[in-house]
This record gives structure tokens, sequence and C-alpha cells, in this order.
């Protein structure tokens, strides 16, 4: 009986979080046109999205951005580890503190003075300003997931490699970089992540007749929707998930390895 | 007289406002086994750190075979150092690691592997080239680190308190090797470490630091048998340390009774530190044989001696010995005159821990 409570209970709560998607998902292959009525299973929306110039070149717009804002987010933001990582524990704190600050503060407060900020400094809107704006928010992410990383590292290695004659940067490529290498990857697919399905930022922050695939959506929810934008969403949201997927695939290898290890010490 | 291989002048460091190194000065020769010894926070760590590039003395130069080093990186220096903490690269197998200093060096393939396979075998732990890291135990993994260090041939080699994460026996063990390998390998060799069982056993020389000064440099029997001043007696082993007075040459009074012992030279009715080693102390049930009579307060059973305390002349005896005198009973209290220790009082705090370097 407690058994069957338990199952339910966790049924109920995935039911929840992902009937909604399901519905999309299931949509996206409706023959019909309505949502009401099932039409029988179909390709076609993908055909019309695959074939739409407006999808096509925000789906383009989109990974552009993407890519690019969270590379450089990923190489900033990993300086900028290392420049914290060696400051006093006071100036630490508080650089760390102020890191966080934009990762909690709501979307719609960042895009508008991100906005304002262009403005202010007579930029013109346009996709340069999207890919500023990301870069922006995306740091302090890199930041969280590099910095533990950073911290675990024996500072005594770097100085090994001195001591075996490597210069710094020679030291920095071959020992501390790839020790690090696991949290700048997944600071990179989280920048990634959040950068491909930002919405409030990047509309506030575009030029005109610039689209990513969230402005797109939100754009053509006002004349009607059509269902191949039902075959876009599930395009994007099966893309997060794989990216999802990978970011956790490293932790559980991991986790193999220190398992691994014990049997070694016994 | 040989030129010596490194030499520290006048080297000075503090951090943040603390003084860790006061004008220090060492010499240290080819070939040596030399120790750095003292508690933590006297500055041996740094001195360490300085020779080896990793710190830059505020003031002060360090010669490196006559030529001033101070100012050049580690990565320039000819001497590797193993670290306390290993210090090995975890994403690279055993082979790499060793290399790592041979690739920099870009020696031909056929050197490396020859090398590694040379350096394991020094080390024991032949047929490890593949394996990683992780895999190996904390005494293996400082075998590896001494290996990493001694493939590019360092005139000196740093070992930072190397074997501190290890177990006891391992570190007896590993101290056994490290003179083997001294020996075949002959280089200079600098040790750091807070124990001084390991400096008295490993050592050709060692070097008692406390607040940044040198207290005492010599060999182990000359560090632990003649120490210069109370620090060096209370650090090295266990000892009594009795106030006396120095009534002539070759004559002190300690706890009232004027005995005999071999030094002079301290001048006339000098206050001076009286040091006599637990093992030193002779007990006799014949109460009429020693210079004091004592009883025995308490008796503990230490495996290779029993160790006692005898309150006599209003001073608390610390005695080793492998006869047993039960508690409370009266004993005779002797020392030979050779085995009692002269040393002048410090006379001012600064004084204590100024370097006697002569």
């Amino acid at each position: 009986m407690k058994k069957i409570a338990q199952f339910g209970y966790l049924a109920a709560i995935f039911i929840f979080l992902y009937a909604p998607i399901a519905a999309l998902i299931i949509l996206s292959f409706n023959e019909s046109k309505y949502m009401s009525s099932w039409g029988g299973f179909s390709l076609k929306w993908y055909e019309s999205m695959l074939n739409s110039d407006l999808i096509m070149s925000a789906l383009q717009n989109t990974l552009y951005i993407a890519i690019i804002s969270s590379v450089v987010a990923t190489i900033i933001g990993t300086a900028a580890c290392m420049g914290i990582n060696h400051m006093k524990k006071l100036p630490r704190t508080i650089v760390m503190g102020l890191t966080n600050v934009p990762m909690l503060n709501a979307d719609i407060v960042t895009g508008i003075s991100l906005m304002l900020c262009f403005l202010a400094f007579g930029i013109t809107l346009s996709m340069q300003t999207v890919i500023l704006a990301h870069i922006t928010f995306n740091i302090p992410y890199v930041i969280l997931s590099v910095m533990p990383r950073i911290k675990q590292l024996e500072p005594s290695t770097f100085e090994a490699a001195m001591d075996l004659g490597a210069s710094r940067s020679y030291a920095f490529v071959k020992v501390v970089l790839p020790d690090i290498m696991p949290g700048i990857l997944s600071g990179f697919l989280l920048a990634f992540t959040m950068s491909l399905d930002d919405f409030i930022i990047t509309h506030f922050t575009k030029g005109a007749g610039i689209n990513t695939i969230s402005t797109l959506v939100y754009a053509e929810l006002r004349k009607g929707i059509k269902p191949n934008l039902y075959a876009l969403s599930t395009v994007l949201f099966v893309s997060v998930l794989i990216l999802l997927i990978i970011m956790n695939l490293p932790k559980r290898e991991k986790k193999v390895k220190t398992v691994n290890n014990k049997e070694n010490y016994t | 007289m040989q030129e010596p291989l490194i030499r520290l002048q006048d080297v000075s460091k503090s951090f943040d406002g603390d003084i860790v190194l006061d004008e220090l000065n060492l010499e240290i020769k080819e070939n040596e086994f030399v120790t750095l010894l003292g508690p933590s926070g006297c500055g041996k760590t740094t001195t360490l750190r300085i020779i080896g590039g990793f710190t830059k003395p505020d003031a002060g130069h360090v010669y490196f075979d006559g030529k001033d080093i101070t100012n050049l990186p580690p990565n320039k220096r000819q001497l590797n150092t193993v670290f306390q903490k290993y210090a090995l690269f975890p994403h690279m197998n055993i082979e790499e690691n060793i290399a790592f200093g041979l690739n920099i060096k870009r020696k031909s393939k056929e050197y490396i592997r020859d090398k590694v396979r040379y350096a394991l075998k020094l080390v024991n732990l032949d047929g490890y080239e593949t394996r990683e890291v992780t895999s190996l135990s904390g005494g293996q993994q400082q075998r590896i680190a001494i290996a990493r260090a001694i493939v590019n041939e360092p005139r000196v080699l740093l070992l930072d308190e190397p074997l501190g994460a290890l177990d006891l026996k391992l570190r007896q063990d590993m101290q056994y090797e490290l003179i083997r390998l001294k020996n075949e390998l002959g280089i200079t060799f600098i040790y750091v470490t807070h124990d001084q069982e390991e400096a008295l056993t490993m050592s050709d020389r060692i070097v008692v630091m406390n607040q940044g000064y040198i207290q005492q440099m010599g060999t182990p029997e000359n560090i632990y048998n003649e120490p210069e001043n109370a620090f060096v007696a209370d650090f090295i082993g266990d000892s009594n340390i009795i106030d006396g007075l120095m009534i002539e040459d070759r004559l002190v009074q300690i706890c009232g009774v004027k005995i005999p012992c071999v030094d002079s030279g301290f001048g006339c009715n000098k206050p001076v530190d009286v040091v006599i080693r637990p093992e030193d102390v002779e007990l006799s049930t014949d109460t009429s044989k020693g210079f004091l009579t004592g009883r025995v307060t308490s008796l503990i059973f230490k495996g290779v001696h029993y160790e006692m305390e005898v309150i006599a002349g209003g001073f608390e005896w610390l005695v080793q010995s492998t006869l047993c005198y039960p508690v409370d009973s009266e004993v005779g209290i002797s020392v030979k005159p050779e085995n009692i220790q002269i040393m002048n009082k410090p006379e001012s705090a600064d004084e204590k821990a100024v370097t006697p370097d002569a």
C-alpha cells in the first residue's frame, strides 16, 4: 500500500512537470491544424519549420549568439576565477557576492538596465548588443562552475611544474588547465544553455528585425499560433535536454572513478 | 677550503609584517645531507622556498655555485623540489609525470624512456609506467614525486617534509630509502622537517631553527650531545635543564651541590643552564652513592626503558633507565662529569634567538 502511494506521488509530480511538454510534442506531430482534433501522425510542421526563412534565420541567430557569448563568457569567467582565487579573504568574499547578485536578479531588471545602459552610451541596439548582454549575464554562471574546481586545485602542482623547468604559461596550459577543464566545460555548457533559452534580456536588448527563437515565438504568438512553432519548441526542448544530459555525464563518470580509488586503496 | 654550493647571505623575509627570517646566513656544501629542523613557523620552509625560488627574500642574496640566483625564477634553477603533498599531476599517468621535466628539455624519446625506467627502479616501483596517480598509495606517490625530481639530474634536491603524511612504519622505511638514494646519486639534499628523529637519522648536518634564527648547526651527534642553548636541548630529545652556577672551570653547582664537569671558559660564579639527558642520570638504591638524594614520584614502562620522575634538591628530574625503581623509593642520583652540558644563560630575549653562527 505504502509503495503504491509513494509511486503515485512520484508519478503525479512527473505528470504535472512533463504533461504540458508532452502535449506540445504530441501536437507538433499532429496532421490537423487544430489543437482540438487529432488528424494523424505527420512531420509536415517540421517540414514547414525548415522551409520558413523566418524560423531558420531566428535559429541561426540563436546559435550564433549562444556560441559567441558562451565562449567569450567562459574565457572572461575563467580568467576572473584565477584572479579572485589570488585575492585576500575579504575582497574575495565581496567579489564573489557581487558576482552572485546578477544571477539572483530578476531578468527583467537586468534586461531593462542593460537596454538603458546601451542607450545611455549611444549604442544602437543590434545583434552586437544582444551578444554583449548575453556575455554579461553568462559570466557569473561560468564563475560559479569554475570556482570550485580552482579551489580544489593543489597549489603546489603549479609550483612543481615550474620547478621541473616549465615557464608560467606552459605550466598553466599543461598542468592547471587540464585540472580545471571539467569546470570550464560545464560552465561553458551552462552559459550556452542559458543564452539559448533566454527571452526577457534578449527582448530588451535586441535591435529591430533581429529575432532569436524565443523572441520569434513570442512575436508569432500575437498573430496566432501556427503548429510549426510547436515543432520549433519541441526541437528547442530536445536540444536543451541533450545539453543537460551532456552536462551531467562527467559527474557520473567521476563518481565511478572515486569508487575505483577506494577499491585500490583498501 | 671548498666554495659552498649554496650560500644564503643576510636573507630576510616577512609576511604581513611578521618577520619569518631575520638576516639568515647559511652555507651548504656539495654532496651534503642538510636538515633544517625546527617547530612550525620557525622559517625552515620559507628558507627552502627561497632556495627553490618560489619565494623572493625581502633582503639578502642567494648564491648557487658562486653565482647570485636571488632573482632567478624556479624554472631556471638547477635544483628540484619534492613537495609535502607530492604535487603529482593527476591527469597524467606515472610515466608522463616523471617525463614532464625531460619533455620540457626536449630530450629524445629513447632517452626519456630509459630515464623513466631507471628512476622507477631507483624508487623500487619498476613497471609502474602506465599506472594512474590516483591508484597509488601515499608512500608510492611520494616515491614517484622523488623519481620525478631526480630524473632531471638536479645538483640539489629540496625536500619539504616529504614524509609528513605517511604513517610511522612507512616513514621509517622511507628514511632508509632516502639515505640510500642520497648515497647512490651523490647529490646534495636539503631536507625540511619538524621531526627530530628524522633529522638525527638521516642528516650529515642539522640546522636547528627557531623564530627565524639559526639556533645551532652541527652533526647529529654534536647537536644531541652538546646543545648550545636551552631551546636546542629541549627541542632535540628530552632533557633536564637546571639552573646552575659555574663556580670555576670544571666545577658547577646545581641544587646546592658542587659537582665536577668537563666544561671550562665560562668564568667564575657565573649563572648557567645545565643540561643533563634523562638517560645520563644514574640512580642507585644506595643513597650515599650519588651527589643528591631523591624520591621516585612516578614510573612508566616505555618498552626500551623505564621512565621515572625523581624529586631531588627541589627539582623534578626526568630519568630513563633500564632498571626499575618503584615509586616512593629513596634513590641516590649521580651523573658522569662528561654527561653534564653547560650552556650560557640567555641574557635578553633577543639573544635567546640570536645566531650562534661561528
